[in-house]
Order: C-alpha cells, then structure tokens, then sequence
C-alpha cells in the first residue's frame, strides 16, 4: 500500500519532463518531489516512535528504495531516511538522539553522509579528530552538494559537521548519473561532534552500511524492473519485418531471461531487508550478495534493454539512459561487485578479514 | 592457416620497430574517436606516411593510392603488434576506409575507384553512411527513401537516421529504393552523393554518452548524376551487404581489443583499494585475464580469417561472428575499467579525480558497436541462418491488434 501510495504520487508529478528539467539543471534533490515525501512521512520509517518517528521496518523502506529506483527519483532519500538516522540511532548518545532525530522527523534538515573511505579508500583521504576539531578529506559525500549538516564516517568513528561550519569545502563530483549528487568534503580545523564516542562506532559503521547495501539493492531493482516493463512494452509496439520484434524468439527470450534473474532479486532483497530487523547473524552476508547480485542482473537488464531498443535505445531523446546511469553509479557506490562478494566470504570466515586483503 | 615466423620477418620486424620509435614518436598517439570530427590535418599528414611506409592501405593497388603490397598476413600481424606494443597511432579508421574503399574494390567501376579511393584512404574525403530509417533499422530492407530517374540524374527525396559523420562528411553513401514493385530486397540501389547537394537538411541527434555523432538526414529533391550508383539499379541489397561484411570486420577489429586490455591492465597497475593495487587482487585480476583470453581468441581468429581472404577460401561462419564477439568484448573490457575505478570510474565531469582514460565515454560508447551495423540479435539470426544455414523465421504479417491472426505473406 505504501508502494502503491508513493507510485501513485511519483507517476503524476515526477514526469518524464520533471526527470530531464532537474537532470539538465543538475538539481540532484528536487525539493517539490522530496516535500510530497515529507507529507507522505515515508523520511521517518525508520525513526522510532519515541523520537517522533513511524518506528517502521527497513523492510517498509525497501519498498520506498525500490519504488524511489523505479521511477529514479532525484531525492536524498537514502541520506535522509536511512543513512543519517540509522547512524544517529546506533553510533550517537542518548542526548544527541533528542536532539537530531526529531529534527530530521521535522524534514527540515537535508544530510550527506560520507561512508566510502571507510569501504574502499582510493585517495588515501583521511580525518583526523581532536578536541572537538576536524582535519582532513572525505570522498564521494553521498548527497554532500545540498546538505546542511554531513555525517562522515573514519574507521571506528562517525563524526557530524555543519556544512556551513567554518574550514569546510564542498567540492561537486559529477558523475553519469543527474538524479544523485556526491561531494568531496575538505575540513581544515572545522568545529566538529563525534556521535558517541571516538573510536566506537564500529558496529554503526557496519549497521549503516548493511542498510546502505540493501537500500541501494533495491534501488537497482526497482530501476532494474523499470526498464524491464519499458523493453516488454516496446518489444509489443516496434514493428520490423511486418511483426511486432516481441514476436522474435530471439527477443522474446531475452525477456523471458530478463524476468527470470529478475523475480529471484526481488525475493533476496526482500529478505535481506527482513534479516536486517530480525536475523541480525545474516545481515551481512545478504545485504552483500544483495547489492552484488542486484547489481550484476541490474546491468545485464539495463543493457539487454538499451540493446532491445535498438538505436533509438541509444538516444538521449527516449531517456532510457537515465536508468542506465542511474544502475551503474549504484553498482559502484560503497564498493562494486567484487567488493561486495569479498566482503560476503570474510563474513563467512572464507576470506581474510581486511576488505581488499590480496 | 600458416603462421611462419622466418629470418626475413625479423628484420621486417626490426623496421617496423625502428619506424614507431622515429616516425611514431613524433606524432602524438591520441587516437581520433571515430565519427567525432575530421581527422586533423596532423591525421591526414601521418596517414601519408603510413601509407608510404606500407603500415596502412597496405594492398591496395598503387594506382588507386595505396602501397600496393603483396598481401602477407605475418606482416600485417608484425604491423599490428608493433603497433601496439609501442602505443604509436594507427592510421585513420573511418566508414569511407573501412567500408566504402572495399565496396568499391569489389564491385565499383574503373572510374569510381580511381575517383573516390585515393582521397579517401589519404583521410581527405570523409563518407557518411546512409542505410537505417526510423522505421527500417533491423529490417533495413524495408527502407521508404526513394530515387527517381530524371533525364541523367537520380532524384532523391525521404529520411535517413543514424547517418554518421553527416555533419562534416564530403560524401554519402546511401541506399534508396529505386523499383517500388519489385519484392523489397530487390528494389534498392547503392548511390554515392555529395553531401553539398541542395535539399539536404543534417540535424545531430544526440546519444546517452551527451555528444552527437550521428545525425538525422532529411532529403527533399537531391539530384545526382545517374552515374553515381555502385552496381546496377536494383542491386543495392547486394552491394549493401559488401559493405555490412566490412562494417563487421571494422567493428570486430581484433586490434581495439587489445589496445583495451592493454590499457586496463596499466590502469589496474596505477588504481590502489585501500593501498592495494588492483593487479594485485585477485577478484579483478581473474577478470582481466578472462577478457584477455577472449581477446587473443579473437586476435588470432582475425589473422584466420586474413589467411582464408588471401587464400581465397572464402567467408564462412567464422567471419559472420566477429563482430557480435568483438562488441561484447569490448563492453566488457570498458566495464571492468569503470569497475577497478568504482565511484570514481562513473565521474563524468573532467575534474581532477576522473584523472584516468575516460573509460566511462567509452563504456556508454560501446553500445555504438552493439547496436550499430546490424544488432547482436540481428547478427545472431544472420550466423544461425547464412551461416550454419537454418531455415529463416516463417514470414507473417502480424496485426498490431489482434496478434494471432497472422497473414502468410
């Protein structure tokens, strides 16, 4: 119902027209969709009723992410409603909790949250914490162009910076994909507040990540199951050889392949996300195989569906490749496949602790 | 197939070398994108010397402008890997050099090579392609734009799509329907137009990658001479097809690859996770190494089948698959570079941290060679029945609103 609710709204108002508009004018989080979210509470679903919240299940928001992916929404709802709470609820004190979780439930408060160095660090960025300052540089801010206030994350630690903050420097990173921004964060001496204590937040860490894993999973599948139906409908209309294509075994098997990985994702995700709550030793292990499953069929679709469309999947006027991007900047985001599967065996004691172990 | 490395190549070798370590090091090695701009008058300059030298155009007769050499597939091999191994710029790849120039060896008049051949493979006379209409992309064949005879001259009127090089090209060329009564495949023919003649309106048509390379045609009234047309009217299904056999040696070109692998394999020696080197991890490493199989496969099959043209054994399956393998391929090998990059390889702005070969272009540009000349699906149907010789799909005619009714046609 909440889906249905969400996929009702996103029809009417985020439009083909709205998507391109905020996509060529690099508005990453549009502020007209994001308020119909606000009204619609679905910011709050993780925050407990205490604090004002819905008190809901990640399996609530799932279906948020998926439908936010299928429609690819250009809203930080993945910094908003899932990273910035959840790091508060687990890594910050119960004085910082009253504070900052009845502000975001107020919606007008906009994250970034930074957790890639702590993922894979390729710049060897670093922050240094000490009395209450912050130095250093944290890379690919998730939603870090817009935010007012930045949750940043260095191993074993969560800090929280106001992006206005004296010593802080946003610089914008652009990638392929319109409908997200990220951000490189540079400190210098910049007045700082640890969520907790320092050096505590491992488990957070660990715990904001598995929801980021599967919150991006089902962001590539909701989008991943948008460009399915779009390759379904347009296999029925194009017509070559005086038949719809549809009528090809040739095209026709590529849908049924399509459909094939795709129902199965959906299961997993769903999973994973009711593991998050409930079957705390598995998390890991499904959000993972989650964003690295999702991603590799997510791919496969987004380009059979490019392919299927033929030329014209190609274009920039059908806008097929918004979706396209939209899947492969999730595929990268907090570590690719590869990483993720790592990650998966060490889990399991089949690897190496250490992420990027050789 | 005969791969004989004797004394004599060695020293050829050694030349080839010498050349890339003079010549090539004074030229820069940035390969054009294909279907970007003209080649620079820095290209056309260095095409002159690879032609001279042999390196390029390599057997095409002398008096059409090439080197006119023996065809000797060691020596092509010697040329390529040369090449390759010291990262000097190969001569200009584009439709008029890959595709037109052979057509025209094959089936164009004495007149029409000596014409068109030398200024194209000197990187002068740039050609676009006129085949796709917006409702004959796959099924090509049921093209609408038509020429009519009048006096000495064709006069065309329709709409092309997907015409590349349109926007800077000198010539065209295009298919149009010429006998509207005959079946479809036999009503085509193959003209060659210049692309200043009046009635010709080029709108670019911009692709996922953000930038126009192809371009929507529209054409009201064009006259060209009746002399203009490669084979005779009606045939150009049949020269269209020496040409879309070139267009997939031009997008299975088994060099790309290896200059891809080449390239990821250096990226993975300079990308660090978290101060491990990416060539150092086994999960991207295995990656690697599986593309670069595929690649030597593919590498070696181009020399096969360099070796079945010069000893006139004729195209079997084996040549029909080179460009669905190849394009894969390169999908592929673009994708693991996006994928060692993580994040920073979906970075689309030219800012500092995109500080590596912009693989994400090339990446969404891949689909070009997917889609282009003929789909993977379209290629698929094409191996399956010219090559292994299966029967074709029966043809119906299907109505848009009541599918099981179908018509034989």
């Amino acid at each position: 119902m909440l889906g249905d609710m969400l996929n009702k709204y996103l029809d009417t108002n985020l439009t083909m027209d709205v998507l391109r508009q905020s996509c060529d004018e690099s508005i990453h989080h549009n502020q007209k969709i994001w308020s119909g979210l606000l009204d619609q509470g679905t910011h709050t679903i993780l925050i407990p009723e205490e604090y004002g919240g819905a008190g809901l299940s990640m399996l609530h928001s799932e279906v948020v992410s998926e439908m936010l992916g299928n429609h690819i929404a250009p809203v930080s709802y993945l910094t908003n409603a899932v990273l910035a709470p959840l790091a508060i609820q687990h890594a910050a004190t119960d004085a910082q909790k009253d504070k900052l979780l009845p502000e975001i439930v107020s919606g007008k408060v906009i994250y970034g949250v930074g957790l890639t160095d702590v993922v894979a660090n390729r710049e060897n960025s670093s922050l240094e914490v000490k009395a209450g300052k912050v130095t250093g540089t944290s890379m690919f801010v998730i939603g870090g162009q817009h935010a007012d206030k930045l949750i940043l994350a260095s191993p074993g630690t969560f800090i929280l910076v106001d992006s206005m903050a004296e010593g802080v420097a946003i610089e914008a990173l652009s990638t392929v994909d319109k409908t997200r921004d990220f951000a490189v964060v540079k400190l210098n001496d910049t007045p700082c507040e640890v969520l907790g204590a320092q050096g505590s937040s491992t488990e957070a860490i660990e715990i904001v990540l598995n929801a980021a894993r599967i919150s991006i999973a089902a962001d590539s599948l909701g989008a991943a199951e948008a460009m399915f139906k779009k390759a379904l409908a347009y296999s029925r209309e194009r017509f070559q050889f005086d038949r719809p294509i549809g009528s090809f075994q040739s095209i026709k098997h590529i849908l049924a392949e399509m459909v094939t990985d795709l129902e199965p994702c959906r299961s997993l995700v769903w999973y994973a996300a009711y593991a998050f709550d409930e079957v705390e030793d598995e998390v890991t292990l499904l959000a993972c195989h989650s964003k690295a499953h999702v991603s590799e069929v997510a791919k496969n679709i987004s380009r059979a569906t490019t392919e299927l469309h033929g030329g014209m999947g190609f274009t920039d006027l059908l806008g097929l490749h918004f979706w396209f991007k939209r899947i492969e900047v999730n595929r990268q985001l907090l570590g690719g496949p590869e990483l993720q599967r790592h990650i998966a065996a060490a889990a399991q004691g089949w690897a190496p602790d250490a992420i990027t172990a050789a | 197939m005969e791969l004989n490395y004797g004394p004599e190549y060695d020293e050829f070798r050694a030349e080839v070398r010498h050349f890339c370590e003079t010549e090539g090091k004074k030229t820069q090695s940035g390969a054009m994108r294909m279907g970007e701009h003209r080649p620079s008058a820095e290209a056309v300059d260095w095409q002159g010397k690879l032609i001279e030298a042999g390196y390029t155009a390599r057997t095409i007769p002398k008096e059409y402008g090439g080197f006119g050499g023996e065809p000797d597939i060691v020596k092509s091999l010697i040329i390529q890997e040369e090449f390759v191994a010291t990262s000097t710029r190969a001569g200009i790849q584009n439709q008029g050099i890959s595709m037109l120039v052979p057509t025209l060896l094959e089936v164009g008049t004495e007149e029409q090579k000596l014409k068109y051949i030398k200024p194209t493979i000197n990187g002068e006379m740039i050609w676009a392609q006129g085949y796709s209409e917006p409702g004959s992309g796959s099924d090509l064949a049921s093209l609408k734009t038509k020429a009519v005879v009048d006096g000495n001259n064709f006069v065309i009127n329709g709409q092309k799509i997907w015409t590349s090089s349109a926007q800077f090209a000198d010539m065209c060329f295009i298919l149009v329907r010429t006998e509207p009564e005959a079946p479809k495949h036999h009503g085509i023919s193959y003209l060659l137009m210049p692309m200043d003649s009046e009635g010709l309106d080029v709108k670019p048509l911009v692709t996922m990658t953000g930038e126009a390379f192809f371009n929507e045609m529209f054409l009201t009234d064009v006259t060209i001479p009746i002399t203009n047309i490669v084979g005779q009217r009606g045939e150009g299904w049949r020269v269209a097809n020496t040409t879309l056999k070139y267009e997939r040696g031009m997008l299975g070109n088994p060099g790309m690859s290896a200059t891809g692998i080449r390239g990821v394999a250096d990226l993975m020696r300079d990308e660090t996770i978290s101060g491990v080197r990416a060539i150092d991890m086994p999960i991207y490493r295995d990656r690697l190494l599986k593309l670069q199989g595929r690649s030597l496969a593919n590498k070696y099959h181009g020399l096969r089948l360099l070796s079945n043209e010069i000893n006139k054994e004729g195209f079997g399956v084996e040549a029909l698959i080179v460009k669905l393998s190849a394009t894969y391929l390169a999908h592929e090998i673009y994708s693991l570079a996006v994928d060692v990059m993580g994040e920073f390889g979906t970075l689309y702005d030219g800012s500092i941290y995109q500080r590596r070969k912009d693989w994400m272009r090339q990446y969404l540009g891949s689909f070009m060679g997917i889609i282009g000349g003929g789909t993977s699906q379209i290629q698929k149907n094409v191996i399956s029945e010219r090559g292994l010789g299966l029967p074709r799909e029966p043809l119906v005619r299907l109505d848009q609103n009541g599918w099981d009714f179908l018509k034989k046609i």
